[in-house]
């Protein structure tokens, strides 16, 4: 009896260190928030043939953050940071939307803007790599310089305008429906999907753990920390472009100064609060999937229950700082010391 | 010591943690004015023991007296006020400091208006002094300081206390031969001074050299204490592994029945290899199934020039065949490509991977070797795993354990099976037995001339001059970054040959290394 109740306390507190089991909490107290203010919160609709509600919205607005936090988490592994992936993202929805505004509307034109996009995405992304693997630059700075660039570029493309297009096999891409379910979501899991897939079925994973751990002894080992830099950077700069796709074909319009502006920090948010310890080495996509979703319903919390935009950034940043209070071992084990001593007076005050 | 009582007394010390004894009723007993040593292999408990002294562990059991006294100490600060002060293996000052400062850390002199530099200043010369150590420059940076002077730094910092216990864990094991010899002088002369000195080593010269009386534990038991005298080496060596030293001895005679003599073309030949700043331009060829012995002093240039062969660091002049074709090895990736593996001197930050497990660590250089999109599939991996774990006995056998929790002697056989599994033809071992027990260092020996008898071309750099003369078929003796001499190895060649060819170049050039 003993033996098996102590095994469930170890289960127990193997859930409770995985940093992402904190995250799923937060969502469901976030969800649970949302439902105090309005009973209905979590109905889900059904209307000429796509689900709707909510939930479904936070799904569909989780599509980018998954995309960047996914290849954030790569590029964390190898002890890196990528700040660039807003900015990617803004260049890659500036390219679609500029593009797309000087064709017919085609799926054809669709097809071939998407490719373009990506492409240009996938590129500033390996620019990044070889700043960090072949010049030798520190991550932070490569990327720092390739979030202002990007930006600026993405204003140089659409020529200071917020381009707008019309497209419907594009705009399905961000609005459009598969079974009920929202495609961009879809299209997220399978991305999300295959890229665990490739790196836990692959020795990816490994050689990816090993540079962000011990970089030198990975090298003597025959890791080829180069080539596998300028990958992840390269893959980090694609997801990114995927993202911007998905955040401008919803409205069909690129906003400049808007469309992906900050979401790296995003992304580093929801890398962390998947367990992913910025100083690189163990990674864990679920974990930024968790995280991902976190940050999407927050957002939408935010929104639902009409907090001023001036006291936004306050509110998002209170809930972090409380689930990473939470996270930490050290704040947990004061919190069963007091438990203990209390436990412990409390006997003291029986007996006497 | 004759008639003094013991400074300290251990009696029927035993510390549990979750599941293992890690010591078993042990006494222990330190007298002042000696030089006390620990022995055991990894593992026997030498660290607890030392902790348990040092306030670092609660002891479960049994009684500690100091000074006649008993003591229960709760920390560290409890030991440090009984007068027992510890320098440990890995050097712990501020390396921005300057000697005095690091000397006085935390017993600076202070003043009406804080701290007084120039008292705090003389007090630590008065310490210096005292160990003999006056010619240091109190204000010279420790960063500017070899890490031999660091050492007596560090000692003259747990002095300043004027404990009546000094515990020194390993100091030797990154100096050469003259350093620990400076080293013992300021020992002998606490030890003249009445301090009783605790001296753990894995060096047995060293422990002959020095001390007075041998404690040795085996498993967490209490095996024996002896004096020095009384014990020769053979003994000593079976008391620590617990069975006899046949295992070590046939290890040495299989070697030299195996004594390979070159023949037909060599597997690698170098000439003028070398890089600026590193590695003089030197000659070399090494054939199949031979052992060839780097020996130098520590800083001699032995590191650099096995690097060179690996492609660790690039080389800027010379030439390198291999198997009879020019060969270009530029990094690790290509050395490997070619069958050549290289095991670095630093295990810490070139070697194991801390927090990937043992498997993980194990089948790391293969897995590059074929690039990641071939992974092994998880059967071979465990096949590999096994065979080299069984093939050198790695304990704990245990594939998933993350390797920092395993003793340093295993993380090596760990490395050595990584190197291993990329079935090299060309195996470079750079200090394969640094700090590690006696019957890992059997162990490891033992693998490398099995190695050679199967046809592979070992590189063995070690500092331990007699494990080199065991081992090798040729030396290369190397002073300066350059190659002094290169030696048949035979009967006639011994650790003092060596050391001898090394003083006579001194002798020929004066001053021309400083």
């Amino acid at each position: 009896m003993t033996d098996v109740a102590s095994r469930l306390a170890a289960r127990r507190g193997a859930i409770v260190r995985n940093q992402a089991f904190w995250g799923v909490i937060a969502i469901v107290l976030l969800l649970a928030v949302n439902v105090v203010a309005d009973p209905g919160y979590l109905s889900i609709g059904y209307n000429s043939g796509h689900l709707s509600g909510n939930l479904i919205d936070i799904l569909r607005a989780s599509a980018p953050i998954l995309m960047i936090a996914v290849g954030m988490c790569l590029v964390v592994a190898t002890g890196g940071i990528d700040l660039s992936v807003g900015s990617i993202m803004v260049v890659a929805g500036a390219v679609s939307m500029e593009l797309l505004s000087g064709m017919d509307g085609t799926t054809g034109d669709a097809a071939l803007t998407l490719a373009i996009a990506l492409g240009i995405a996938t590129v500033l992304g390996a620019v990044n790599g070889v700043l960090v693997s072949v010049v030798g630059l520190q991550p932070f700075i490569s990327t720092l310089v390739m979030m202002l660039a990007g930006r600026g570029i993405a204003k140089v493309i659409t020529g200071g305008q917020n381009t707008t297009a019309d497209n419907d096999s594009f705009a399905w891409l961000a609005n459009g429906y598969v079974l009920g379910v929202p495609v961009v979501f879809l299209l997220a899991i399978v991305i999300v999907v295959l890229v665990a897939l490739l790196v836990r079925r692959s020795a990816l994973g490994l050689m990816l753990e090993a540079i962000g751990m011990d970089s030198r002894a990975s090298r003597l080992a025959g890791v080829k920390r180069r080539s596998l830099q300028l990958t992840v950077y390269s893959v980090s700069g694609l997801l990114a472009g995927i993202a911007g796709v998905f955040a401008t074909a919803s409205v069909m319009t690129v906003d400049v100064s808007r469309t992906g502006y900050q979401l790296e920090l995003d992304a580093i948010l929801a890398v962390v609060i998947g367990g992913t310890s910025l100083a690189g080495g163990k990674f864990s996509i679920g974990g930024a999937v968790i995280g991902g979703l976190l940050i999407a319903t927050l957002d939408k919390t935010v929104v639902f229950l009409g907090v001023p935009a001036a006291a936004t950034p306050a509110f998002k940043a209170i809930v972090i700082v409380v689930l990473c209070l939470l996270q930490s071992e050290r704040v947990r084990s004061l919190f069963r010391h007091r438990r203990a001593l209390r436990a412990q007076s409390q006997k003291e005050a029986v007996a006497a | 010591m004759t008639g003094a009582p013991p400074i300290v007394e251990m009696t029927g010390i035993s510390i549990s943690f979750p599941g293992v004894k890690a010591l078993d009723a042990v006494d222990f007993r330190l007298f002042p004015g000696e030089v006390h040593t620990l022995m055991g292999e990894n593992g026997a408990g030498k660290s607890t023991l030392i902790k348990a002294l040092t306030g670092v562990y609660k002891i479960d059991e049994g009684q500690i007296l100091v000074a006649g006294e008993e003591r229960r100490f709760g920390g560290t600060a409890d030991a440090q006020a009984a007068g027992i002060a510890t320098v440990y293996q890995e050097v712990n000052l501020c390396s921005n400091l300057s000697i005095g400062e690091n000397v006085m850390l935390g017993h600076e002199v202070r003043g009406p208006f804080g701290i007084n530099w120039k008292a705090t200043h003389r007090a630590a010369a008065d310490v210096l002094a005292t160990l003999g150590l006056e010619q240091l420059d109190l204000r010279r940076p420790l960063a500017t300081l070899s890490l031999a002077i660091q050492q007596l730094v560090a000692i003259s910092r747990a002095m300043v206390t004027k404990p009546k216990v000094l515990i020194l864990d390993e100091p030797t094991s990154s100096l050469d031969a003259n350093e620990v010899a400076n080293l013992f002088t300021v020992i002998r002369r606490l030890r003249d001074q009445g301090v009783a000195i605790l001296f753990v080593t894995h060096f047995l010269d060293q422990v002959y050299a020095i001390s007075d009386r041998i404690t040795v534990l085996r498993n967490g038991g209490f095996v024996g204490e002896y004096p020095t005298r009384e014990l020769d080496r053979t003994t000593l060596i079976s008391k620590m592994i617990g069975k006899d030293f046949a295992t070590l001895r046939s290890l040495g005679s299989e070697r030299q029945s195996h004594h390979y003599e070159p023949r037909g073309e060599p597997l690698l030949k170098a000439e003028d290899l070398g890089r600026k700043g590193s590695s003089e331009p030197t000659d070399l060829e090494l054939h199949q199934g031979e052992v060839l012995g780097l020996a130098g002093l520590l800083g001699s240039g032995r590191t650099e020039l096995a690097r060179l062969l690996y492609g660790a660091d690039k080389p800027d002049s010379g030439t390198v065949w291999l198997r009879g074709k020019k060969t270009d090895i530029h990094n690790p990736t290509a050395a490997l490509a070619h069958r050549i593996a290289f095991s670095s001197e630093n295990r810490r930050d070139e070697g194991i991977i801390r927090d990937l497990t043992v498997r993980e660590n194990l089948v790391l250089a293969v897995q590059a070797k074929r690039g990641w999109f071939r992974p092994l599939s998880r059967k071979e991996q465990d096949a590999l795993v096994r065979k080299y774990l069984t093939e050198l006995n790695v304990r704990p056998a245990d594939p998933e354990r993350p390797i920092k929790f395993l003793s340093g002697g295993n993380q090596q056989k760990v490395l050595l099976g990584r190197w291993l599994a990329t079935e090299p033809d060309l195996l470079i071992l750079d200090e394969p037995t640094r700090g590690i027990d006696v019957g890992a260092k059997a162990e490891i020996q033992a693998a490398v001339a099995a190695l050679a008898a199967k046809g592979v071309a070992v590189v063995f750099i070690s500092s331990e001059l007699e494990e080199v003369v065991r081992l090798s078929d040729r030396i290369i003796v190397m002073k300066d970054h350059r190659k002094l001499a290169e030696l048949e190895n035979g009967p006639h060649v011994t650790a003092e040959t060596i050391v001898a060819v090394i003083a006579d170049e001194g002798d020929d050039e004066e001053g021309d290394s400083e």
